[in-house]
């Protein structure tokens, strides 16, 4: 038999990084062959190689045993190469059937159109409404979208690319069924994921990514998630040890019915969120990317305020209504997801990206102009303590790459020694080394008396970190639950909009009616 | 092998402000193409343009007093574009400037004080700055456009410059020409070098400029303005308050932009007419950018430009060139510079078959 | 008032909506694939210089025009190169293509300022254009007009039932979206700019061969910049922009009837002013009219778009 997919020697050079050394790839047809390794080892370059996104700068590409050349994304799809990508390739202000008529390369009538995806989402378990606007749709439901316009094209290989990180665990359940009978049908899958035991339980094969370097292939159903972890990131797994006996103090963050409007067509708008954290305490709030949590983030950290005083207290005092900056005088700070161009400025400086937060705390001006020396320092001290790889402080922060960048501006949120810090996808594009460090960082801070809030994607993460969590969903925040009792089903649950049989139902349970 | 275009990780310093110099140097060479398509003598009028203005001190006074306006404005525009605010009405500021102070001039015509110059000064950076809050106002509130609406009101403002010189601030002695009178001693800028129109304003613009940097580079509100413009979300996560900065920097460019009206009328012209400049306000958008956005490397820039009115000037009556030529070189520096600044940030790559390992490092 | 003074009246609102309605038009299309050209201004003087100089020199009407067209695009191709290719920043890119359109037109027409053409000839179907009333008001314009009256379906047609409209519009919504899936973003962009180029020399070459039929200095007067205003205005439909159109030439009408007919005591430079305000209060009114106007924008207008590779 020969192979679908056979890749040998494929190099890729970035400025300044090698994104895939001498990568060597075969899967077989009705294979599910999983990419496995951590954030930022080449896994999301060698796709993009075999889709025709970018061009590899050497090796080479055998299809179905003969050499092949893909030098866009259309030449891909002509072989029967389909890709599903982790930030979906859609357009949110069109329709559904717009966005597939996009994905063909053989324009079809839109009513005929209309009538396939009808008959393709019905048959692999996929509703979706043709006419619906994407901007309309939850994330699962366009996922949904990026499927059926690759199955739609009859694919021999489909690429997808950290799928499940958008979906509840009930959701990922549903996207395996339709993934193991895509392969029994014959049709090739290559998986992404750094998720071991998604691996474990979905595919038949392999291949490990280090540094962008082959480091391993293995048959997942015979390793253990241990030993792929170890292949994976070539020391042994370190997740933070649960910390015994937390002793808490005083509630130091308080939010009380806190409800924002949407910000735009696109958003989503919180309901009623309400919640304490006392000093010491960690608190995790989980959930499915797009309910709400970029919106709960910018509620919290000032930069949308909301109209009640009440609504937020620090320390006991409201603060509802206050911008950021004056949050961050009673103590608050906050580290957004997104990095680049929100939490640190990429053309400027690291002293500049020290002293875009720390300017009132660390005493950085004098008489509206600022202190040089001070600035400096501070920026120093942050890159020492925090274990910053760098050439040095004037380095613009673009020169860093994701997961020194990422120690950098918590080590200039905690050195302000925070009383209440908000931190959301803490580790998220952060190497193995990085994140540990992080979580190391953010619980030595709630050791100090500290409140911490951490919004996260990633389960493991926040049963790790977390003494309580609730989980948000569409805008709407659970009950907080102990974090030693609860399972991930139960959360998988309340992700998913379940909440404990009373819950309301509407287009939540809708959600999972979909699924089911 | 193949050229590939690709991204510096970081934009190189050095090319930053060569390229200013390198533009200016590409335009020289295409206007010698040009002037000898036009039928003359390319040499002899590349040197009329860009060579004969500098060897007077006649001709370097004049490039001091064109290039001050085209400073101050500049300065002003510049922290507007650092922060994203495209205030591109500089022109219609400048006119209610000027309108705004020569009023001043025209109601204590003829009477002695030092306090009319200041006077008229004030007024004119108060008229700028109304004239450009209109659209900060419209902005900041109201969510609209400002680069359409400051363009408007340019318009707006030379009219309504029309209906005074026209009508009721018309000379009475001027022979029903369309101008104001001419402005008293008291009310007219002080000549620094006898013989030569170079005005106290000139030196006005450089200390405007030299604080401007101070500002810009040192200052807490510098820094906010330029974190603004190069990450909005960032800005609004520091918690700088972005209406507080279109205001500041509307304001700011608005009241440049006025003073340089007052300069204009009080300085070289010396009374209110209908056209007062040949279109500083614009011409200061390639002052601004040729500068980097920088004051200092916008004094050097607005010495270029400036060069570029006289040299025009000058071509005309030796060369024969006509007018527009000027206007022709202005957006071609810019044009060349847009597209310098390619190199900034890019670079090219000749990619070679195979290549040797690099030491791995995580990709981004 | 009488049919006498009412049909002229509509008359010249039309033709003196073409222009706007042409440029604008081309805007829109510009827009809708995600580029913001600032230059409509420099374009549209260049076109009319252009297509004023062909017409002196070789009398042909047909030819005029086409130049118009192909000055446009030239000159817009220049922005393409330094937006597109080079990565430049759109607006400042825009504000030098009208700085140097303006020397350009110039510098070509020194030649032939003041010496008239004659105007573009107009339409007369025999026995319809002597109609009463719809003939003077519908069958007695000339092609340019006509052009753009059928432009507006056309380009209505395109974007919203047509394969490669839908292409453009992905492209100005999610540029990365569309390159991931395989579209050439930069071609699809460069090809709308030459479109929306050609469009704003037409609107130019109206001005100098209808409409006045004289080339002066600056003869566009802003009508590149209300074209502009235009396009927010209809946020990005065409049907909208032909509307906006009428009711700015209908405002300039206006303004030169009460000017010419001395019945208002004001300055006529008040009168001047009417257009030029009535831009910035429609664009307040618009972008304030609750979120509409902003949501509508393409997502990806003005920003730049450069992909690994």
């Amino acid at each position: 038999m020969t192979a679908r997919l056979a890749l040998v020697g494929i190099t890729k050079r970035f400025p300044g990084v090698l994104a895939n050394s001498d990568i060597d790839l075969t899967v077989e047809p009705g294979e599910i062959h999983a990419l496995l390794g951590e954030n930022g080892a080449g896994k999301s370059t060698l796709v993009k190689i075999i889709y025709g996104v970018l061009q590899a700068d050497a090796g080479s590409m055998q299809w179905e045993g003969r050499p092949v050349a893909v030098p866009d994304p259309r030449a891909a799809r002509a072989l029967g190469i389909g890709m599903v990508f982790q930030h979906f390739s859609l357009f949110e202000a069109m329709t559904v059937l717009e966005n597939v008529a996009l994905g063909l390369d053989q324009p079809e009538p839109m009513g005929k159109l209309a009538e396939r995806v009808r008959a393709v989402s019905a048959a692999y378990g996929l509703p979706l409404d043709p006419g619906r606007e994407v901007y309309t749709l939850s994330v699962g439901e366009r996922q949904r979208i990026e499927i059926v316009r690759c199955l739609l094209g009859a694919p021999k290989l489909l690429i997808m690319d950290e799928p499940t990180s958008v979906l509840t665990p009930q959701e990922v359940e549903v996207l395996f069924a339709t993934l193991r009978r895509l392969a029994a049908e014959g049709v090739s899958i290559l998986y992404i994921s750094h998720k071991l035991r998604e691996i474990e339980a979905l595919c038949h094969r392999a291949t490990v990514l280090r540094g962008g370097r082959v480091v391993a292939v293995c048959d997942p159903r015979t390793e253990s998630a241990a030993s792929m972890a170890r292949m994976m990131i070539g020391a042994e797994l370190r997740m933070p040890a649960h910390r015994e006996g937390v002793t808490t103090g005083a509630v130091r963050l308080a939010v009380d019915r806190l409800s924002l409007p949407a910000e735009s067509m696109h958003g989503v708008a919180l309901r009623d969120i309400g919640f304490e954290v006392r000093g010491g305490e960690v608190f995790g709030i989980a959930g499915v990317a797009g309910n709400g949590q970029a919106e709960l983030m910018l509620a919290l950290s000032g930069e949308r305020p909301a109209p009640r005083a009440e609504a937020m207290r620090i320390d006991g005092r409201p603060c509802g209504t206050l911008g950021a900056a004056r949050r961050r005088r009673r103590g608050l700070s906050c580290v957004p997801e997104e990095r680049n161009g929100h939490a640190a400025i990429p053309d400027l400086s690291l002293v500049e990206n020290a002293v875009l937060t720390a300017h009132r705390r660390r005493a950085l001006l004098a008489g509206g102009f600022i202190r040089a020396g001070r600035a400096a320092a501070f920026a120093r001290e942050i890159v020492r303590d925090f274990d910053v790889r760098t050439p040095g402080i004037d380095m613009p922060a673009s020169s860093l790459s994701g997961g020194n960048l990422q120690k950098f501006v918590f080590g200039r949120e905690i050195l302000q020694e925070p009383g209440v810090l908000v931190v959301s996808q803490p580790t998220w594009g952060v190497d193995a080394g990085a994140a540990a460090a992080i979580h190391r960082a953010l619980l030595a801070l709630a050791g100090r008396g500290a409140a911490v809030v951490v919004i996260s994607q990633d389960l493991d993460e926040l049963l790790a970190l977390s003494d309580r969590l609730a989980v948000i969903n569409l805008g709407v925040l659970s009950a907080p639950m102990a974090a030693q009792h609860v399972s991930t089903e139960q959360l998988g649950l309340l992700m998913g909009g379940v909440h404990g049989g009373s819950a309301p139902a509407g287009i939540a349970s809708l959600e999972l009616a979909h699924a089911d | 092998m193949r050229i590939r275009i690709e991204r510096r990780p970081i934009v190189s310093r050095p090319l930053l402000y060569l390229t200013p110099p390198l533009a200016v140097v590409a335009t020289m060479l295409v206007c010698f193409g040009l002037f000898a398509v036009m039928g003359d003598n390319p040499a002899r009028s590349l040197y009329a343009f860009f060579i004969a203005p500098l060897l007077s001190g006649n001709g370097l006074a004049e490039l001091g007093v064109k290039a001050a306006p085209l400073v101050m404005i500049a300065v002003g525009l510049a922290a507007g574009f650092r922060a994203n605010v495209w205030n591109i009405g500089a022109e219609g500021q400048l006119t209610l400037g000027a309108i705004c102070g020569g009023g001043v001039a025209l109601a204590f015509w003829n009477q002695p004080g030092g306090w009319i110059l200041p006077l008229m000064c004030l007024a004119g950076i108060l008229g700028g700055m109304i004239w450009a809050a209109i659209p900060a106002f419209l902005r900041v509130v109201l969510g609209v456009n400002e680069i359409l609406t400051s363009l408007m009101l340019t318009y707006v403002a030379s009219l309504f410059l029309a209906i005074l010189v026209y009508g009721p601030w018309k000379d009475p002695e001027g022979f029903n020409y369309p101008q104001s009178r001419m402005f008293s001693p008291a009310e007219t800028l002080p000549i620094l070098i006898p013989g030569t129109r170079l005005h106290l304003g000139v030196v006005v613009a450089l200390l405007i400029a030299i604080a401007a940097w101070l500002v810009m580079s040192r200052s807490m509100l510098g820094f906010q303005i330029r974190a603004a413009g190069l990450a909005p979300a960032a800005a609004r996560y520091a918690g700088f308050s972005r209406a507080r900065l279109v205001w500041i920097t509307m304001l700011a460019s608005g009241g440049l932009a006025g003073l340089a009206g007052v300069f204009e009328v009080a300085g070289p012209i010396g009374q209110l007419i209908p056209t007062l400049t040949p279109g500083y306000g614009f011409t200061a958008i390639i002052v601004a950018f040729l500068g980097r956005l920088d004051p200092l490397g916008i004094i050097l820039a607005g010495l270029v430009v400036a060069l570029s009115y006289i040299g025009g000037d000058n071509a005309q009556v030796v060369a024969g060139l006509p007018a527009a030529t000027t206007g022709l070189v202005q957006g071609l520096l810019l044009f060349l510079l847009l597209a310098s600044d390619f190199l900034v940030r890019y670079r090219l790559r000749i990619a070679a078959p195979r290549t040797t390992p690099l030491p791995v490092k995580a990709p981004a | 008032m009488t049919a006498s003074v009412l049909i002229p009246l509509l008359v010249t609102v039309v033709n003196s909506a073409t222009p706007l309605l042409l440029a604008a038009l081309g805007e829109l299309v510009v827009e809708r694939s995600g580029v913001l050209n600032l230059g409509i201004e420099g374009m549209m003087l260049v076109g009319a210089v252009c297509a004023f100089a062909t017409m002196t020199l070789t009398g042909s009407d047909t030819l005029a025009v086409l130049a118009g067209a192909a000055a446009g695009a030239a000159l817009s191709l220049v922005f393409g190169v330094l937006t597109l290719t080079l990565v430049a920043n759109q607006v400042a890119t825009g504000l030098a293509l009208t700085i140097f359109g303006i020397g350009l037109s110039a510098l070509i027409g020194k030649g032939f300022t003041g010496h008239p053409v004659p105007a573009l000839p107009r339409l007369s179907l025999h026995g319809v254009s002597d109609l009463p009333v719809a003939g003077a008001l519908l069958f007695r314009y000339d092609a340019l007009v006509y052009f753009g009256l059928l432009m507006t379906p056309a380009i209505a047609w395109f974007l919203a039932r047509s394969r490669a409209g839908l292409i453009l519009r992905a492209v100005g919504e999610a540029d990365l979206s569309a390159h991931s899936i395989g579209y050439d973003v930069i071609r699809i962009r460069y090809l709308a700019v030459l479109f929306g180029g050609a469009m704003s020399g037409l609107g130019g070459a109206y001005l100098s061969l209808a409409y006045t039929p004289l080339w002066v200095e600056d003869m566009t007067a802003g009508r590149g910049w209300i074209a502009l205003a235009l396009v927010v205005f209809a946020a990005w439909r065409p049907w909208r922009v032909l509307a906006g159109a009428w009711l700015f030439g209908g405002v300039t009408v206006l303004q030169l009837f009460l000017q010419g007919s001395g019945r208002l005591p004001v300055p006529s430079q008040v009168l001047a002013m009417v257009p030029y305000l009535a831009t910035i209060i429609v664009l307040t009114i618009m972008s304030s009219g609750a979120l509409r106007g902003r949501l509508e924008a393409p997502a990806c207008l003005g920003k730049p778009f450069r992909p690994a590779s």
